[in-house]
Formats: C-alpha cells, sequence, structure tokens
C-alpha cells in the first residue's frame, strides 16, 4: 500500500509561505543587526511585499484545507494594515518601554501569519490551528513588559481564559465531527443540508459551543471580562494590535464557519447571536462611560464595536457580510489612530494613560489633539468619518434583513457611546492644561497618524473605495 | 462486549480520576492523580489500537509536561494550598451550573446521528499499524495542519525565551 | 512484598498489551507461556543486577589499585547475596514528616518501570515477552515514568538534600530524554520500524550488522544521554555523594533503598540493552554461537557496562549549568543533524 507523496500546489498559498520564510528569516536576522529599527522596517517591507502578494493568490491547495478567495484577500488586508499600522506605532515605543526585543516584531508578524491561516481556512482544524498560532503569539506579546505586574496579569488572564476559549472551540468542532464525519468546512455544510440536520439538538449545541469560543476571541459579552484588564495592562501598541487583527481575524472565522458550515443552521445561531449581540452593545458603551483610564475606556468600546459588527453576522448574506467587512477595515484605521494618540503620552517616567492626562492638548499640542479629535468622531459614528460609513452600511443590511427593531437598539447605544468619546474631546479642548505633557513623537507615529487619519478621513468622504471592494470580496456569501 | 466494559471502565475511571485532580488540597497529589489519568486516556487510545498515540500520551504528557508541572509545583514548594477568606462563596452555585450543563448535554448527546464514517476503523489500523497509517496521513492528507503546528511550537519556544530575557538598559 | 506488587502490575500490563495487541490469540496458553518468559527474563535480569554491582566495585577498584571486595567467598564473589540480605533485614526508617503513601510507592514506581521496559526487549530471535510494534517508544515512554519514581522519592523524603537531588534529577532527565529520542529517530528512519526485533532484522544488511557506522552520531548522544538517564557519572548530579549526600533516596533504608538501587542498575543494563539492540545489531554476530542463541547480545552489554563503569572510574563530575548546555545546545543540535543527514542519505538512496 504505497501512497505517493504529491507536492501540494503552493502558488495559493504564496503570501502566507512568504510571512512564514521572513518572520523566520527576520528571528535570524535578529542575531545579526544590533538596531532594532532596522527589524521593524525588515519587518514593514515585509508586509508590504505579503500585501503586494495577496492580490495574485487565488484558488485552493492542500486538499481544499486552503482557500484564497476575495473573503479571505480583504481580511488579510485588514491584517496586514493593522500589522503595519501596528509596526510603527510601536517602534518608539517599545524602546521607551525598554523592551526593545527583535522577537516582538517575529511574534507580532507571527501572529498576523495565524490571522491570515484563520481566513483562509477550508477545515476546521486548520482554523483551530491558525487561531491558536495566533493567540500564542499574542499572549506573550500581551505580557511583554516582563517587569510591569499589570503586564504579566494581562498575559496570565488572556492566557487562561484563551485556553478555556480554546477548549469550547474544540468541543464544538469534535462535536460537528461527530455528526458529519468531516471537519471541512463545506462537507459539513453540505452534509448538514443533505441530512436534514439543521434542528439537531447536538448541531444547536455545537453552535453554542462555537458562539462561546468566538465570543471570547472577539470579546462580546458575556465573555468580554478578560477585554479590559488585558487590554489595559499589555503594552500599548500591543493592545491596539489586539483590538484590531485577532477581532478582526474572530469575526473571518465567525463568517466562515456560521455563514458557511451553519448556514442551514441559521435560525439557530441567530438565536444566539442577538441577546449576544445586545447584551456586548449594553455592556461596552454603558460601562465605557465611567472610565478614567484611557486604555480601559478603549476596551469596553471595543467590546461595543464588536457588538456593532456582530449585526452584519446576524443579517448574514453578502450585504451582511460585506458590511461587516468594511466596518473592520474601517475600525483598524480609527482604533489604531486613537491609540497612537494614547502611546504618544507615554514618556520616560510618566505613565500617560488618564484620560485627565490628556486636558488641555488643543493648547500645547493643537495638532494632535485634532487628530485625536478625529478619531474619537469617527469611533462615535458622527459624519463625514469613515465611522459613520462603517455603522450606516452595518445597519441598513440589518434592516434589509429585517431586523429593524435590533437597529433601533444599536442606535440608542451608539448614542450613548458619544458621551464618553466626547468627554475626551470636551478634555482636551475645554480645559486647561494641568502641567506640560511632552509627547514622545517620532516620525513612525506620526506616519502612522497620518495613513490612518487620511484613510478614516478618504472612506468619509468617498466610501465606494472600500465597500466597493468589501462587496466584491463578500459576493460569495 | 470485552471492548464496552473497557470503556466503560476506562470513562469513568477518567471522569473520577479528574475530579481527584481539581479537589485534592495538596498539588502534588493532583499531579500524581494527573498522572493516573493519562495512563487512563492512553489505555483508551489503545482501545482503539492507537498504539502509537497512546506511547506519545506517555512519553509527552506524563513524560514532559507533567514533570514540568512537577518540577513548578516543587520549585515553589506548595505544601497546602493558600486558602483565602472568599467574599462570596459561589460553590454552590457552581455545582448547579456543571450539573445542569452536564443535563443539557446528556439531553443532546443521546440524540447524536453519527456522521459518515471515515476509512480507519480500528481492524484498518491494525492491519496497517498505527504508526504507518498516521504517518502517511501527517505527510500526506494533513500536511498543512501539521506544518503550522509547528509553528506554533516554534513560537510558544520564542514566546519562553524572550519571556526569559533580562530587562534591557534604558 | 515491593517486588510482588511490582510483578504484579507489571503482569497486567503485559497482559494489557498482549491481549490488544496480538487480538486473536488464545488467551490462556498465552498467558501461561508469557508468565514463563516473565519468570526467566527477572530471573536473568536480577542476577545481572546483583552481579553488576560486584563487578562494578571490582572493576573500579582494580582501576584505583585496590583489591575491591574481597572478604565473601573467594574474591567476595558472593559480596552481593551478603548485601542483599544486609539489606533485606535491615529496619526500614521512615522519616516522621514525610509523604507517607508517596514514600512508599517512590521505589515502587522506579522499579516497575525499569523492570516493565524488559518487556519489550528481544534477547534472540523470537524471544520477546510482547511484541510490540510501538516497543522503542514504550521503551521511551516507561524511562519517563521512572523519573516520577525519582521526583516523588525526593518530594516525599522531606529533607532538603534529596529534595534538591529530586529537582535535579527531574530537569536532567526531561532534558535528556529529548537528547535520547531524537538520537533513536535516526535507527528508526533506517529500519523503517519501532518494533526492536524488525530493528535488529534491519541491521542485518550493514557493516558487521550493526548500526553503529552509519550512526555513529546517533550512537554517541545515545551513549551521553544514558549516562545521563540512568543518573550516573559523569552526571549524577541527582546523587552527588560529595554535596547532596546520596540525592533523591538519601532517606531511604532497607528494602526500599534496595529497590531504587536496583532500579538504577536494571536501569543501566536496559540502556546497554537498548544500546546493544538498536546500535550493534542485537543477538547477531559475525559468527553464529550454537546452542547459545543470545550470546552476542550478552557479549555487547557487558561491554557497554563497562564502559559505564570505566567513565565513572575516569570522568570527573560536571558542573550543573555545564550538564544542561550539554544537553541543549550540543546534543540536541547534534542528534537533528544527524537526522537531517539520514533522511537525506535515505532519499538519495
Amino acid at each position: 500500500m504505497e501512497t505517493a507523496l504529491k507536492f501540494p500546489v503552493l502558488t495559493p498559498a504564496m503570501p502566507e509561505i512568504i510571512m512564514l520564510i521572513g518572520a523566520l528569516a527576520i528571528l535570524m536576522l535578529d542575531l545579526i543587526v544590533r538596531k532594532k529599527d532596522f527589524i521593524a522596517l525588515a519587518s514593514l517591507i515585509l508586509a508590504g511585499l505579503v500585501a503586494y502578494n495577496v492580490f495574485g493568490a487565488a484558488g485552493e491547495t492542500f486538499g481544499g484545507m486552503f482557500v484564497a478567495d476575495g473573503y479571505a484577500m480583504f481580511f488579510k488586508l485588514i491584517f496586514l494594515v493593522s500589522l503595519m499600522l501596528t509596526i510603527l506605532i510601536s517602534i518608539k515605543y517599545i524602546e521607551v518601554e525598554r523592551v526593545n526585543y527583535g522577537e516582538y516584531y517575529s511574534l507580532a508578524l507571527f501572529s498576523t501569519l495565524g490571522m491570515m491561516i484563520m481566513a483562509s481556512a477550508g477545515d476546521l482544524i486548520v482554523l483551530y490551528l491558525g487561531l491558536e498560532l495566533m493567540a500564542l503569539s499574542t499572549y506573550v506579546l500581551a505580557g511583554f513588559l516582563k517587569h510591569s505586574l499589570r503586564s504579566n496579569e494581562a498575559a496570565v488572564k488572556y492566557f487562561l481564559l484563551g485556553a478555556f476559549a480554546s477548549a469550547f472551540l474544540l468541543f464544538g468542532i469534535s462535536l460537528t465531527y461527530g455528526i458529519t464525519g468531516t471537519t471541512d468546512i463545506r462537507a459539513v455544510a453540505a452534509y448538514i443540508s443533505e441530512n436534514g440536520l439543521s434542528e439537531n439538538p447536538v448541531l444547536l449545541l455545537s453552535v453554542i459551543l462555537f458562539s462561546v469560543a468566538f465570543s471570547f476571541k472577539i470579546a462580546a459579552a458575556p465573555f468580554h471580562m478578560w477585554a479590559p484588564d488585558v487590554y489595559e495592562g499589555a503594552p500599548t501598541s500591543v493592545t491596539a494590535f489586539m483590538s484590531v487583527g485577532p477581532k478582526a481575524a474572530g469575526f473571518a472565522v465567525i463568517g466562515k464557519v456560521f455563514l458557511i458550515a451553519f448556514a442551514s443552521a441559521k435560525l439557530s445561531w441567530v438565536q444566539v447571536l442577538i441577546p449576544v449581540a445586545i447584551l456586548t452593545m449594553a455592556t461596552g458603551n454603558i460601562l465605557a462611560l465611567m472610565q478614567t483610564n484611557i486604555k480601559r475606556m478603549l476596551a469596553y468600546s471595543s467590546i461595543a464595536h464588536a457588538g456593532y459588527a456582530l449585526l452584519g453576522i446576524i443579517a448574514g448574506g453578502a450585504e451582511g457580510m460585506a458590511g461587516v467587512m468594511s466596518y473592520l477595515m474601517i475600525y483598524a484605521f480609527m482604533n489604531i489612530g486613537a491609540f497612537a494618540i494614547v502611546i504618544l503620552l507615554r514618556s520616560e517616567g510618566f505613565q500617560g494613560e488618564n484620560i485627565s492626562d490628556l486636558e488641555g492638548l488643543s493648547k500645547t499640542h493643537p495638532l494632535y489633539a485634532a487628530l485625536m479629535l478625529i478619531s474619537m468622531f469617527s469611533l462615535t459614528g458622527i459624519p463625514p468619518t469613515a465611522g459613520f460609513i462603517g455603522k450606516f452600511y452595518i445597519f441598513v443590511s440589518a434592516v434589509n434583513a429585517g431586523y429593524t427593531w435590533l437597529v433601533v437598539v444599536a442606535v440608542i447605544f451608539s448614542a450613548i457611546s458619544a458621551y464618553f468619546y466626547l468627554r475626551v474631546v470636551m478634555y482636551m479642548y475645554m480645559r486647561e492644561p494641568k502641567e506640560e505633557v511632552r509627547l514622545t513623537t517620532s516620525p513612525a507615529v506620526n506616519l502612522a497618524l497620518a495613513i490612518s487619519t487620511a484613510a478614516v478621513l478618504l472612506i468619509g468622504v468617498l466610501p465606494s473605495s472600500v465597500i466597493d471592494l468589501a462587496m466584491y470580496a463578500a459576493a460569495g456569501f | 462486549m470485552l471492548p464496552q466494559v473497557l470503556f466503560l471502565y476506562f470513562a469513568f475511571a477518567i471522569v473520577a480520576l479528574s475530579l481527584a485532580v481539581i479537589t485534592r488540597k495538596n498539588p502534588v497529589h493532583s499531579v500524581i492523580f494527573m498522572l493516573v489519568l493519562f495512563f487512563h486516556i492512553a489505555a483508551l487510545y489503545l482501545t482503539l489500537n492507537a498504539e502509537f498515540l497512546a506511547a506519545i500520551q506517555i512519553i509527552v504528557y506524563a513524560g514532559a509536561i507533567l514533570v514540568l508541572f512537577l518540577f513548578v509545583v516543587l520549585m515553589l514548594n506548595l505544601k497546602e494550598e493558600v486558602t483565602e477568606h472568599r467574599y462570596i462563596s459561589l460553590w454552590a452555585v457552581g455545582v448547579l451550573l456543571s450539573i445542569a450543563i452536564s443535563a443539557i448535554f446528556l439531553m443532546t448527546l443521546s440524540s447524536i446521528p453519527l456522521g459518515a464514517k471515515g476509512v480507519f476503523s480500528p481492524d484498518v489500523i491494525a492491519s496497517e499499524t498505527h504508526t504507518v497509517a498516521l504517518g502517511k496521513l501527517l505527510y500526506t492528507e494533513f500536511l498543512y495542519p501539521f506544518e503550522i503546528a509547528s509553528v506554533i511550537l516554534l513560537v510558544a519556544i520564542v514566546g519562553a525565551v524572550v519571556l526569559a530575557k533580562k530587562r534591557l538598559k534604558s | 512484598m515491593d517486588h510482588i506488587v511490582t510483578d504484579i502490575l507489571e503482569f497486567i500490563f503485559l497482559m494489557w498489551f498482549a491481549i490488544f495487541s496480538a487480538g486473536t490469540l488464545d488467551v490462556l496458553i498465552n498467558i501461561g507461556i508469557i508468565i514463563l518468559k516473565i519468570a526467566a527474563v527477572v530471573a536473568v535480569v536480577m542476577t545481572h543486577v546483583a552481579y553488576a554491582t560486584y563487578f562494578e566495585r571490582k572493576a573500579i577498584g582494580h582501576m584505583q589499585v585496590r583489591l575491591g571486595p574481597m572478604r565473601v567467598g573467594p574474591h567476595g564473589i558472593l559480596q552481593p547475596i551478603a548485601d542483599f540480605v544486609k539489606l533485606f533485614f535491615k529496619e526500614d526508617i521512615i522519616p516522621a514528616q514525610a509523604d507517607k503513601p508517596l514514600f512508599y510507592i517512590a521505589p515502587v514506581i522506579a522499579v516497575f518501570a525499569a523492570m516493565s521496559s524488559l518487556a519489550v526487549i528481544p534477547f534472540f530471535n523470537g524471544f520477546v515477552i510482547a511484541n510490540l510494534n510501538i516497543g522503542l517508544l514504550f521503551i521511551l515512554a516507561m524511562s519517563s515514568i521512572g523519573a516520577y519514581g525519582i521526583i516523588m522519592a525526593g518530594w516525599s523524603s522531606n529533607s532538603k538534600y534529596s529534595f534538591l537531588g529530586g529537582l535535579r534529577s527531574s530537569a536532567q532527565v526531561i532534558s535528556y530524554e529529548i537528547a535520547m529520542g531524537l538520537s533513536l529517530v535516526g535507527v528508526v528512519m533506517m529500519a523503517g520500524s519501532l518494533n526492536l526485533t524488525d530493528i535488529v532484522k534491519a541491521q542485518q544488511a550493514y557493516p558487521l550488522k550493526m548500526y553503529i557506522f552509519p550512526q555513529f552520531l546517533g550512537f554517541f548522544v545515545f551513549m551521553v544521554a544514558a549516562f545521563a538517564e540512568t543518573n550516573r557519572t559523569p552526571f549524577d548530579l541527582p546523587e552527588a555523594e560529595s554535596e547532596l549526600v546520596a540525592g533523591y533516596f538519601v532517606e531511604y533504608s532497607g528494602m526500599r533503598f534496595a529497590l531504587f538501587f536496583a532500579a538504577e542498575y536494571i536501569g543501566m543494563i536496559l540502556m546497554a540493552l537498548l544500546g546493544a539492540i538498536c546500535y550493534l545489531g542485537g543477538w547477531n554476530g559475525p559468527f553464529q554461537i550454537p546452542y547459545i542463541p543470545f550470546a552476542w547480545l550478552l557479549v555487547k552489554v557487558y561491554c557497554i557496562v563497562f564502559l559505564f563503569y570505566w567513565v565513572r572510574a575516569t570522568v570527573p563530575r560536571y558542573r550543573y549549568d555545564q550538564l544542561m548546555a550539554l544537553g541543549w545546545k550540543i546534543m540536541i543540535p547534534l542528534t537533528l543533524l544527524n537526522i537531517v543527514i539520514t533522511g537525506v542519505i535515505k532519499i538519495l538512496t
């Protein structure tokens, strides 16, 4: 019984392969090169190279376990954009925090590789492994400030709860495997609809387990408890990365599992996701009101945004998915923009994480205050910023799918959110500066700010650029 | 008949041992129960003719991972679990919740329809030997997940090394 | 007592394997044959253990220009028996603060792990208690279980010396187990099997019917790891007598001490057997020796065991960090290199 070892076609997986080889090379480069800026530059170039390759790669390989379609391509772009912006805001920051190791960049690259694997997973096993690769790298990044107890706490909390969520995911996968006999996502979908399993209680149980695991990854209530502590304790640049990349990856796999594998069981999972979405928006927006630490506030805001994005999943179809995708892309720009300002506040001997530290920023640093203002407006969803566009398309898709009451709820919570976002603006523009705040600026952070603000405004004015691409990418749903 | 009896024994023993692991006050005893638990899991693999997996279960889990657990427990020299006063005791709630969840699981699992059967039944594995069957699958059909797993392990090593490094001077 | 417990446990284990790996065999006859085989192997190995201690003292004595044991019998030939009698009748002292169940069971685990590995060793063609497909992995699994005996002994004694010995040993054994496992991968790749009988048979096509020439790198690492796994000089830090009195079994006395002692020597003989089977061609030799099918295996095992003595008499002990650096930075990379080379050659030929 000889099975010939057939060499798989590698072209569709070229971006991932380049990413892996590049990340390994950068890990080795770190041994030789003393200047870490060079490592950061190399990582940026690598990310750009991969992004360039993402456009060309299409098709399936490894027996359908790897699927490079428009959907995967769009998500990979989100990951790479957030990776590049994160690298830009990290360079100076990790120097100030005195954790300027080259491995920081390698781990960020590996984490992004994990996300890319998740986005193009055609098989539940691959999906799980990609998730673990992403998560494991992020756990280490969250604990990168080894001397800081808060960072240690963040890493341990994230790790323990993440491992627990992985267990739920595996349980869900094994139940699905038990009733369908396959782990291939499309084969699962076919088996369920052919054998009429969509009402099966075991399938429902599996859906619940999947929801638990994914809710943890996207920090949706009631599995959001880790997020504020982890976001607060982790290095700020990593928080920016975590609040965008892994969240988007979580949505990528939610789309794959719920909209493809369990498409015929939509009635079951919508029942699960609607309460989750409402609870998430409520927790995020209400608890954000009373935060004094800006990282914690942004953590709750990130929880709330996961709630909005879930509406797109609930709406389903190409329109809903396109809404989620464009929302995540926009969220990447505006959130990293906000975190870049927080990072500027951190200097040697000054934590700069309280909202009150921003008091009077418009007097001392008018330009940076204006950039923060744009980010905050966009996070609130005020036109003409991109945040408005993102929310608008998601809400429209939900209304079209018949969930008008849900959209009304979301709009109410969105109005509540204006309070805490605009409070930041109020502190910057209507208060006198308490003490001289020294910003740790660097060309890289300025570049990141310029890119994110430009993107937020550009998408706000010309939404079709992102929306069309997302519609094209989500055409398959 | 025999396989069913054995499965029942191992299944119950595994549950009982898991309970023992989490209820022991002395962490060293917990680890020892976990060791016995791993033996039972390995034996469960043997009933499926998955001998390679059984051996790996012992070598990797019992021989490496659990020894590290024990190593850490010994280094911290925890004789007894540190008991602190808790403001709210959720013991009863926890028990109720677990019973409720178990009940839900049992109820749903009774209606489980078995999916399409794969190629590798215990008999097929026995005729081909488990090591050969597993090796062929890992390097052909499951090459991609296998490679991802190797990257995950690499990241774990890199992470461990980074976290053990000295702090940089400013 | 403990011997009986060990044997019963071992028996249950072997039955387990016999029933599930052989499948359809007539179980009762099989049980009888297996019991006979076990009895034979245990008797032979225990005699060897007893006399291994004697020859060690003799060999090292002569290397150090002493005579070694001379009093009991001609040239001290009855010394092991005297030792055994002494240990058997000695009081079994248990420290007041010890963790009793673990203290009792630790030596049993050590002997159990060492003895059950013997079950898969083919002593000559067709003679093996349990012909497992995964014989090699079984031995590695059992040797990792053996570490528990040491760690538990060290911890349960509630003594600083034994605790330190246990800690050192746990770190050392896991580190070198990786090197050992990886060094054997080369052999497995060449033989294409994890079954020890198949490995011996596969070696017949090679020079001197041995793998040692193509796998010299693996053999070297294997031997170093074998020294570390058995806690022998120059890696005997867990029981370094000048620092830790006797290491993990410092609180043990009487029969329990004897069990640890026996486990160590069984471990040494086992490593010698494994080395002889995997690298030196097992029972095969340049020519057939009539009537004694295991003669060549015996000769090879004696040579390796003598190497253990020789090294003990010659080489000083390593420092702990040196030991770890050697294991992780030299031995493991060497085995990886060996695997790559073996793989490349296997593909090319």
